[in-house]
């Protein structure tokens, strides 16, 4: 394979995309060698789809230059990513679910029964698609609805469509998270394939054993920034998670000074009905701060969503105090107490439209009630208030929520939720998409919250964030919950090996 | 190369393997989906024990005629549906193409004085062009600017029936109902095609039948069929694939207002008589003729035959309701509730559950 060493097929050099705040890549360097698999590593938010998001024009990068076989290439779209023989396998499948296996290969390309005949020809379709399957050695029915099939083929299908186009560069984004192990070794198979062919193949994925089976070379990016890229042969899994997380822990996070009490939430054998989350089971203490760690799809969120009856539990029970709670549906929740940041914050979070004082008072509009009516006066107040405590930097109440920067969006929503005077806090993702200074503040306040003797418990994908606020953390891992670790004597690497555990 | 067979396990298999809980559910379920059929199974049996002239020959020959009378329409609806978007202006596209067809078919013509009868062709030629005129209306808006099916084919509705209003005004008519249509063209829509006993069948019934052909053959064998569905289904996948999403819906209102053109150009000749109130709420039925056939809001869903059965068991409750001699106003709330408990049971399938 010496040959393949000399031949670049990708270059990505000093790429750099800036987000209203933020600066999600700065200065990316990525070079794919002709007949190898290079593995993206890095955290979440590392900014690794971002970068591939600039790769196929979805984000256009302010600034950096892109070769392909040595020439300049700048997509528009993933369309004419896909014709210049560069594919990707999405992690969240874009697919027409509702049609079938070869109708869904061939879209936008349907091949005709025969030059100048307006008709497509299904039995051109059903063998082309059969040969690439019998290539790859897929076995599915090309005529098979794609809503009937279990994500993992749907997941195959994906793949024979990017080999389908006679792609040079295939990008595969976390394409195990949704595989059983027979089913990683057919990929490890396919993808070896496509390596012998002379492809470049991307591999983005956060489990340390596949990439170091698979891969040939490995960058690290750590926080938008290329932190190295490597031989696999050199490096070893603490190597590889020592360059992902190792950045210093110095301030980022106000002093920790709440006292945990007594048991104050009970959660025993949580199943739900629809969606993976298995048999979880914790309590959280008063004045505790708890959080929940676990890799994208692991069901942190579900969790939360199951615990404040906007999923449908299957099995499992609530207590409060000692005392059951049924928390049917987000009202009953609210009455008994709980109360739930979303993880969508623009898509179930903030009404975007309306003014910060109606994103204020609608999930407690009763306490503002003047005999039939609402009080302007009061909800004024209650406003004021929020606006006071959760130092929300805005003109006027009767601002629109969505001309707020992220940060004070949130402190809207989280004043929203203190005015229905929760006692169990579900966060989700408290801190996405705010900068570093507001996240300070929203720290601080969950500290608060903590301190007034609530019980905050805390979805976050940022490991040091939950080291540096949490008192424990639970790890959760394919539906399960893998594990509870104390956030002082614990590392991210501890947390990262539980995370895998039933991935 | 392998040939693969879909192996999959039959219901009652995947009955038996499931604890009772889950299986009463997922009986539930079946019955739940199929409720649409078999509340209708439980009408026409109990209609045909009330009056068992129900199911005789002359009436199930009237049924399948009123059924091939309705069904152009309706497919055009169902392409509509199927892009997940609807088209409430269908009944008076029917009407003006109605009016237009009969206008030019007059033997004393008040609308045109002196306007001989034009041949049969020019009328269809006619009605589609109008048909395809609205329908390229309907979808440019709803392509380019992104606006919502309903609102578009509101304004197009209202739109439409102002110029039927101002058409019917045309000559010396000043509105009055048309009447008094070619022979040749009566004869072509509604001439014998066979007997079947005593009963005739006309020849619409035949052409029906080939819009419904070419109709399967469009949705089912050309590259704008398939990128119909597929819009429907997803609209960014269509996109990413490369599919000219706004060519798609332009053209998918563009056959849909053919096919609303040709049933006004049959119904005319059916009815004989036209005003400016032929078509009106048309589309309801169509609607519902489309949901109850399995052709769903929820978009990239729906077959032809779907649409026919559709079309079909509508004229069945329609035609059922008439031999219990029901009070016609009865039939408008019979027609809501169907659209009701139909659109009900088929979003319950695809409900996503948390």
């Amino acid at each position: 394979m010496e040959k393949n060493q000399e031949s670049v097929l990708l270059r990505m050099e000093g790429i750099v995309k800036e987000f209203p705040g933020v600066k999600a890549l700065d200065g990316v360097n990525l070079t794919v060698r002709a007949g190898t698999v290079h593995a993206l590593m890095g955290e979440n938010g590392a900014g690794k789809s971002t970068l591939m998001k600039c790769l196929f024009g979805v984000y256009k990068k302010d600034a950096g230059k892109i070769f392909l076989n040595g020439q300049e290439v700048n997509f528009k779209n993933s369309k004419e990513a896909l014709e210049n023989g560069v594919a990707m396998v999405h992690q969240e499948l874009n697919q027409a679910l509702k049609r079938n296996v070869m109708d869904n290969m061939w879209l936008g390309r349907f091949p005709m029964v025969a030059k100048g005949i307006p008709l497509t020809s299904e039995k051109k379709m059903y063998d082309a698609t059969m040969e690439v399957f019998d290539q790859l050695g897929i076995k599915v029915n090309p005529r098979t609805v794609m809503s009937t099939m279990p994500v993992s083929q749907r997941q195959m299908v994906e793949i024979a469509k990017a080999v389908s186009y006679n792609s040079k560069i295939i990008v595969f984004d976390e394409p195990t998270s949704s595989l059983t192990e027979v089913e990683v070794e057919h990929l490890f198979r396919i993808i070896n394939m496509l390596r012998d062919r002379g492809c470049g193949i991307i591999y983005i994925s956060h489990k340390m054993e596949e990439i170091l089976r698979i891969s040939d070379d490995i960058t690290i990016m750590r926080d938008g920034q290329w932190i190295a890229t490597k031989p696999a042969k050199d490096l070893t899994m603490d190597e590889i998670i020592r360059l992902m997380v190792g950045r210093e822990l110095t301030n980022r996070y106000p002093h920790k000074d709440n006292v945990v009490g007594e048991e104050l939430l009970r959660v025993e054998g949580l199943t739900a009905m629809y969606s993976h989350i298995r048999d979880v089971s914790f309590t959280a203490r008063k004045g505790e701060v708890l959080g929940i760690a676990g890799l994208d799809a692991s069901g942190r969120t579900e969790v939360l969503e199951n615990i404040f009856g906007v999923a449908t539990r299957k099995s499992g029970k609530i207590f409060l105090n000692g005392k059951q709670v049924r928390n049917r549906n987000a009202k009953e929740s609210i009455n008994n107490g709980f109360a739930l940041l979303t993880e969508e914050r623009r898509a179930n979070g903030i009404f975007g439209i309306l003014n910060i004082r109606e994103n204020t008072v609608i999930s407690s509009l009763k306490s503002y009630l003047n005999g039939p009516l609402l009080s302007n006066k009061k909800m004024s107040d209650a406003t004021e208030w929020s606006i006071e405590a959760m130092h929300i930097k805005t003109p006027s109440q009767y601002t629109q929520i969505r001309s707020l920067s992220g940060g004070n969006q949130q402190k809207v929503i989280l004043g929203r939720w203190l005015k229905t005077e929760p006692t169990v806090l579900l966060l989700d993702e408290p801190t996405r998409g705010i900068d570093v200074g507001a996240k300070y503040e929203i720290y601080q306040l969950i500290l608060n919250l903590a301190k007034q003797g609530k019980t905050v418990i805390m979805v976050s994908s940022e490991m040091p964030e939950l080291l540096g606020v949490c008192d424990r953390i639970l790890v959760m891992s394919g539906g399960r919950l893998a594990g509870e670790v104390d956030a002082r004597n614990t590392s991210q690497e501890e947390i990262m090996t539980l995370a895998a555990k039933f991935a | 190369m392998t040939k693969l067979k879909a192996n999959k396990p039959s219901k009652i298999d995947e009955l038996k393997a499931m604890t009772p809980k889950d299986r009463k559910r997922a009986i539930g379920d079946l019955l739940m989906n199929n409720a649409m059929f078999i509340i209708i199974a439980i009408a026409v049996v109990g209609i045909y024990i009330a009056e068992p002239t129900f199911l005789s020959l002359p009436s199930i020959v009237n049924i399948i005629n009123l059924t091939a009378a309705k069904l152009p329409i309706a497919l055009g609806v169902g392409g509509c549906i199927i892009l997940a978007g609807t088209d409430i202006s269908a009944g008076r596209v029917v009407g003006l193409s109605a009016c237009i067809a009969a206008g030019l078919q007059l033997t004393t013509n008040k609308l045109f004085p002196g306007l001989q009868v034009m041949p049969v062709p020019v009328a269809i030629l006619a009605v589609l062009a109008v048909g395809a005129c609205v329908g390229f209306v309907n979808g440019f808006f709803m392509a380019k600017f992104k606006l919502h099916p309903f609102i578009v084919t509101l304004s197009t509705q209202l739109i439409v029936y102002g110029i039927i209003l101002i058409f019917m005004q045309l000559g010396t008519n000043s509105g009055q109902t048309l009447s008094g249509m070619s022979e040749g063209y009566r004869n072509f829509v509604t001439g014998e095609l066979f007997k079947v006993g005593n009963t005739t069948v006309p020849r619409y019934v035949l052409y029906s039948a080939i819009i419904a052909v070419v109709v399967w053959v469009i949705w089912n064998k050309t590259t704008f069929g398939k990128n119909m569905y597929a819009v429907g289904s997803n609209e960014d996948a269509a996109n990413v694939s490369g599919v000219n999403v706004t060519k798609t819906i332009i053209m998918v209102f563009i056959l849909a207002g053919m096919l609303y053109g040709l049933t006004g150009f049959m119904d005319a000749a059916r009815i004989a008589s036209v005003n400016a109130n032929t078509g009106l709420n048309y589309e309801s039925d169509a609607i519902a003729a489309c949901v109850i056939g399995g052709i769903s809001f929820v978009g990239g869903i729906g077959k032809v035959s779907g649409a026919i059965i559709g079309v079909l068991l509508l004229q069945v409750i329609f035609v059922g309701l008439n031999y219990l001699s029901v009070d016609p106003n009865l039939l408008y709330i019979v027609k809501g509730m169907i659209i009701l408990v139909a659109c009900s049971i088929d979003m319950r399938k695809y409900l996503v559950r948390k």
